[in-house]
């Protein structure tokens, strides 16, 4: 006996189709049986029925750069706390940085982290693999054999490949296995033991700087390392109005480059971090405004291919530190949808292209959808029939507030605090079964 | 934004129960201190301070770096108002600083202490201790962020010995990038209406510096030129290991305070300089002890000024 689903009234957004209108969805079995229903008549004996009451369903927000606590700082988030914010903020599947305790250097661990996302109740994971043995920045890691295990994309997390060498050997390397490197865009040597964005606020604050040349300068780089071994590079979490600059004249021409940026960085400037607030602390760290504006640019003509929530969980013994010494980061599964929401609400975005930078073109990039994907992938980030029914149920309108302490799951040290946004997740589905919202 | 991460008013004034900078001052709220500091002055040399004062209340300096003159100066300044003060040194390793900084606010609750002087190579951590702490905080220097104690007692010597501060002209010589004493004192100077100007080797000196409102020289000819007041910094010798400027006697050929440069300043302009002092490096020996120099008066001026802090943070609680 097969289950089925039908979500009746409710605006279709399926960025991947270029659908947008109103309509009904058949889920059958935990996959998606197709759109194009007829009238009410048509449904199932038996069916389920969810009524959208007009709001939106898309596909499952696919967030392409997320750190969980596991493996090794469990006291941070584990998978378990982490589906429960993932599945409220309307993301089903994650790509997890490898950057745990131990690294994500080894195939084995790559299946474990998958096996973790294929339970149920939890989000489903894509892995990275670390590029290097440990994530150090030495030896190349096994990327062939990761690539096998199923990691999607290899970085070292928020370190940047900092030798000009190295970048190269990766570059060539992978080409073998049409393996993704990801990039931490900052010139460390540049960034040195810097903090907060150089300028006149670090100046005020007493806090070393980081020049935002520091992002330029390594995206320069690395376009010409694209272009001399010809590999495929993507710049995670771009920050400056330079950055997005140079990978837009790349892009013009036909190098193989690709950046993501995250929701602190075209929602936030560095006037966030006030009076040494430490939970507006990031790396890269919040820019001036004309940077934030240019990110927004930047999304709106296309040059960012994918928003990330960048999303970092720690505890608050990890922020309740002098600035310098605090760790960077926020979290952010929960809140991004509504904070990429306030750019279709000031019209930088239409909706259903800032559904696409959530769904299909990250899934796209890490090569689980579309022409390209790796064989055997689990298709998400799109509403194509005999894909799994990962969706999300949401009304672009209705506002909450951001509190910190009463967000979904564990991890607490959101930048966006006591911000009010539109764009509330109603429910979220992982593989046709119900996981956040009142089941209907 | 976040409650959790607002502490009190950092500032003096109606709902304001720390010094933790001086940025964000008004100059009603800079000169009721110095005044203060001028009458305790006063009683200091005839030793007649009021001793009953702080009866019974309890001052902790707490000074994670290492601090013999100002941490002196505060010890002096609590007892000469009858103050209980404890010294605390905190010996730390390079990687706890931060879990010792609240442990510390948590003991020091405990502790029922009044005023807490805090010094930290962190800037921005008497801010957090003030988060946690049920005592008035007062920053005595942290990192490179401030140390508002140092520019008041600076503006007190520069108003006794000029008469008004306002309407000056006074010259920062040094390492302003990486000096608390430059940037409280340049708050305080733009804030009372004077012109600051900054000099010193671009490394030290960033153009950029220029966003405080300030002009920015890199010669200490068109630097001095008919200022007021010359203020001197001390130049830390990690600046040469660093590879900010390249020697010592490089550094004092180019941005050492002689008698010649000094003869660019107007006839009896002020020198001045925070101390420790690097005879030599950043000052030639003579001009710091000669007529023109107030550096011991500033010290001095640094026992009065913090009485006058200790006595205006403790006024909600007496």
């Amino acid at each position: 006996m097969s289950t089925c689903t039908v979500f009746e009234n409710v605006r279709l957004i399926d960025p991947s189709g270029g659908l947008d209108r109103q309509g009904r969805l058949l889920v059958r079995d935990g996959l998606i049986v197709g759109s194009d229903l007829p009238g009410a008549e048509g449904t199932p004996d038996g069916a389920a029925i969810v009524d959208g009451q007009g709001a939106v369903l898309c596909p499952g927000l696919v967030d392409m750069r997320v750190e969980i606590g596991e493996p090794g700082h469990e006291y941070r988030e584990t998978v378990k706390s982490a589906s429960r914010a993932a599945f409220a903020g309307g993301v089903t599947t994650v790509a997890v940085l490898p950057t745990g305790s131990p690294a994500i250097d080894d195939p084995a661990m790559v299946r474990m982290l998958r096996s973790r996302g294929e339970e149920p109740d939890y989000v489903s994971i894509l892995p990275y693999g670390a590029l290097t043995k440990g994530c150090q920045g030495g030896e190349l890691a096994e990327i062939g054999l990761l690539s096998e295990a199923g990691a999607v994309a290899f970085t070292d997390g928020a370190r940047a490949i900092a030798s000009a060498r190295q970048m190269k050997l990766a570059l060539t390397y992978a080409q073998a296995f049409d393996a993704l490197v990801v990039q931490h865009p900052e010139e460390p040597t540049l960034a040195g033991s810097g903090c907060a964005t150089e300028g006149e606020l670090a100046l005020r604050l007493g806090l070393p700087g980081i020049p935002t040349a520091a992002e330029a300068i390594m995206i320069a780089r690395d376009i010409r390392m694209v272009e001399m071994t010809g590999g495929r590079l993507h710049f995670g979490h771009v920050s400056t109005g330079e950055g997005v600059g140079l990978i837009r004249q790349a892009k013009a021409r036909g190098i193989r480059v690709t950046c993501d940026t995250a929701p602190q960085y075209f929602d936030l400037n560095e006037t966030a971090i006030g009076d040494f607030r430490t939970y507006a602390k990031f790396s890269p760290p919040l820019r001036r405004e004309e940077d934030r504006l240019a990110l927004c640019a930047a999304l709106a003509d296309g040059t960012i291919d994918a928003i990330a929530s960048d999303h970092a969980p720690r505890d608050a013994d990890d922020k309740r530190l002098p600035f310098a010494q605090a760790s960077a980061g926020g979290t952010g599964l929960a809140t991004l949808l509504g904070v990429t929401l306030t750019r279709y609400h000031d019209g930088t975005l239409s909706l259903i292209d800032a559904l696409g930078l959530l769904t299909c073109k990250p899934a796209v990039l890490l090569g689980v959808t579309g022409a390209a994907a790796r064989p055997g992938a689990r298709s998400v980030g799109t509403l194509a029939t005999g894909t799994p029914a990962d969706l999300c149920l949401f009304n672009p309108d209705r506002a909450w507030q951001v509190v910190a302490g009463e967000l979904p799951g564990h991890a607490q040290n959101t930048p966006f605090d006591g911000r009010a946004l539109e764009g509330k997740v109603l429910g979220t589905w992982k593989n046709g079964l119900r996981v956040f919202g009142a089941t209907a | 934004m976040a409650e959790a991460q607002s502490g009190g008013s950092r500032y003096f004034g109606p709902s304001g129960r720390h010094l933790l900078g001086i940025q964000g001052m008004h100059p009603s709220q800079i000169e009721p201190i110095l005044d203060l500091a001028e009458s305790y002055a006063l009683m200091s040399r005839s030793r007649k301070t009021p001793r009953d004062l702080l009866r019974g209340r309890t001052v902790i300096n707490l000074f994670f770096e290492d601090s013999t003159r100002t941490r002196t100066s505060f010890e002096l300044a609590g007892k000469r108002l009858g103050a209980d003060v404890v010294n605390m040194s905190v010996a730390q390793s390079s990687v706890n600083k931060g879990e010792t900084l609240l442990d510390t606010a948590t003991t020091l609750n405990a502790m029922r202490t009044d005023l807490l002087v805090v010094r930290h190579s962190q800037s921005g951590a008497p801010a957090l201790l003030a988060q946690k702490v049920d005592a008035a905080v007062i920053n005595a220097g942290d990192g490179t962020h401030e140390h508002p104690t140092q520019a008041l007692l600076d503006a007190v010597t520069i108003r006794r010995h000029l008469g008004r501060i306002d309407g000056l002209t006074v010259a920062i010589c040094g390492d302003i990038a990486h000096s608390r004493v430059a940037r409280s004192n340049i708050h305080l100077l733009t804030s009372m209406a004077c012109r600051v100007r900054l000099v010193g080797p671009p490394t030290l000196v960033p153009r950029s510096m220029a966003s405080l409102g300030v002009e920015v020289h890199h010669t200490m000819e068109t630097g001095l030129k008919d200022v007021d007041v010359v203020m001197m910094l001390r130049l830390q010798k990690e600046r040469m290991s660093g590879g900010l400027i390249p020697s010592a006697r490089e550094y004092f050929r180019y941005y050492g305070l002689d008698q010649r440069r000094l003869d660019l300043a107007k006839p009896g302009a002020l020198v001045m300089h925070p101390g420790p002092m690097n005879r030599g490096v950043e000052i030639a020996s003579h001009i710091a002890d000669s007529d023109q120099s107030v550096i011991r008066e500033q010290v001095e001026m640094g026992v009065a000024v913090r009485m006058a802090v200790l006595d205006r943070l403790s006024r909600g609680t007496r």
